[in-house]
């Protein structure tokens, strides 16, 4: 299959919707939840046994966007986005025949291993394509994607409880929601397949500035600099101080305020889980499309250095004020998303456009490691503040001094990042004709 | 360049508003319950 290139006169704002059918498909996976409680009680499974598949999940995201994203940018948006299609529908479809026949394993090599290959292919296969078509505005333009992968969860997580009320949770139950769930996501992502268009030329559209000039570095070279490096640590501090609130975000806010006159609900606790979800995803839109405006650098600054700020405000004075706990909460949460959604952009920056989505699949490592990281320390350290007889706040109080400590090495990282020293770079064929070269790599 | 002028890119309006309706009306749908489930913070 190869790269479709847009035919004269294609408007760059098909490719946002195009990129938005994959990533709002794609991020069902944070809906997983929504299925434990029918499988454990239909299967008889534990709590931990329920988790395998989107745990799996998560793991096969982030391999497969780091060992294919080479693959994604030689063939294409369109190719990868059939791959994610196929692979992500198909581990519906074979959950659906474990649930039918009570075979567990095939719900978790259905949904975990070929649906995570999807998630992780899906997840960077319009960043390249998208960055082409906004050169003007990069970080928008991965925000509104990856926007679209919060907003996916938002999506799944009534449609699939309403769609288990409906089919009753028992087995059969549970098969008829993934069939439901395989095909229809199958039919949505059809339109980014369909829509998807690489830039026929340095100039995408009419009134759109040129095409990006400066370092075009290779995948493998980008992992043998520093710069990478430090991107990495950055994005892993920030993830793990986002999960560190997002992990147990329900109890917390219970806890803090057990023992004030105030006391949370378990439904209004539901909602503030719900307020930071949309925290994130404004986040990713919003935090992204301003660094466009304030550089990479400076954004990863506030995102860093105002989140250690905002971790130091909930743990001095979270629990003598809800609207400043709320308030802090929700900050931290927007820095959170705004951090996933912004990094592609950073990585366009330091080694261009020529291999962006496959050094973005490589950076996502980082991810992974923050996402083991950040419920580790929050949990962990919980479990012993309770076995110690503490309660309320003061079971978080550590961790919250453990998230500064961790920004605060995210902020010294991002000041370490310079830009890529000319050796790296690849060499531009001819002058006149670099330009093109670069903004059509996967035709080469 | 009269080449250009008689061979003018068709519109693709319709083409753009149908795509923005596919995603946005799925997306809609989650953020009106996702305010629904939100304001169970200031009821609740």
């Amino acid at each position: 299959m190869s790269p479709p290139v847009a035919p004269p006169g294609w408007s760059r704002w098909l490719v946002p919707p195009a990129a938005l059918s994959v990533h709002l498909s794609i991020g069902q996976a944070y809906a997983w939840s929504v299925f434990k409680p029918p499988l454990e009680s239909a299967l008889g499974l534990s709590g931990t046994q329920s988790a395998l598949p989107f745990q799996l999940g998560i793991v096969m995201l982030g391999l497969s966007a780091a060992f294919g994203g080479t693959l994604v940018e030689r063939r294409g948006p369109r190719w990868a986005m059939t791959v994610a299609l196929v692979c992500f529908s198909s581990g519906f479809l074979l959950s659906a025949l474990g649930a039918a026949t009570e075979q567990y394993w095939l719900i978790v090599f259905g949904y975990g291993f070929v649906g995570g290959i999807g998630l992780g292919i899906g997840y960077i296969s319009p960043v390249s394509t998208l960055i082409k078509w906004f050169p003007d505005r990069p970080g928008m333009a991965t925000g509104i994607a990856i926007m679209g992968f919060g907003g996916g969860a938002l999506i799944a997580s009534p449609w699939s409880a309403q769609m288990l009320e409906s089919f009753g949770g028992d087995s059969t139950g549970i098969a008829l929601a993934f069939l439901v769930h395989g095909l229809s996501y199958a039919v949505f992502m059809t339109l980014g397949v369909l829509l998807v268009r690489v830039p026929r030329t340095p100039k995408p559209a009419e009134g759109t500035p040129n095409a990006p000039t400066g370092p075009q570095v290779s995948a493998r070279t980008a992992v043998r600099t520093p710069q990478f490096w430090c991107l990495w640590v950055v994005l892993c501090m920030n993830v793990t101080a986002g999960i560190g609130i997002l992990e147990k975000a329900a109890p917390m806010i219970t806890d803090f305020f057990a023992d004030t006159s105030t006391p949370v609900s378990v439904s209004a606790a539901a909602g503030f889980v719900a307020l930071l979800s949309a925290a994130n995803m404004a986040g990713r839109i919003g935090w992204s499309s301003t660094s466009d405006l304030i550089g990479r650098k400076n954004i990863y600054r506030v995102y860093l250095g105002v989140g250690a700020v905002m971790y130091a405000l909930i743990a001095l004075f979270g629990d003598s004020s809800k609207p400043l706990f709320i308030l802090c909460a929700l900050v931290i949460l927007s820095f959170y998303g705004g951090g996933f959604a912004t990094v592609p952009a950073y990585l366009k920056d330091l080694f261009g456009t020529y291999q962006v989505g496959a050094i973005h699949g490589r950076l996502l490592t980082a991810w992974s490691t923050a996402g083991v990281l950040g419920p580790l320390i929050v949990n962990w350290i919980a479990d012993r503040q309770e076995e110690a007889g503490r309660h309320g706040s003061a079971l978080y109080g550590l961790s919250f001094v453990i998230m500064i400590g961790l920004l605060v090495v995210g902020f010294v990282a991002n000041e370490l990042v310079r830009p890529v020293h000319v050796r790296h770079h690849i060499p531009a064929p001819r002058e006149e004709t670099a330009d093109v070269h670069r903004q059509q790599p996967e035709s080469a | 360049m009269s080449t250009d002028s008689s061979q003018s890119p068709p519109s693709r309006r319709g083409l753009i508003a149908f795509a923005w309706v596919w995603v946005g009306a799925p997306l809609a749908y989650g953020l009106y319950e996702l305010v629904r489930k939100a304001t169970q913070l200031f009821t609740g």
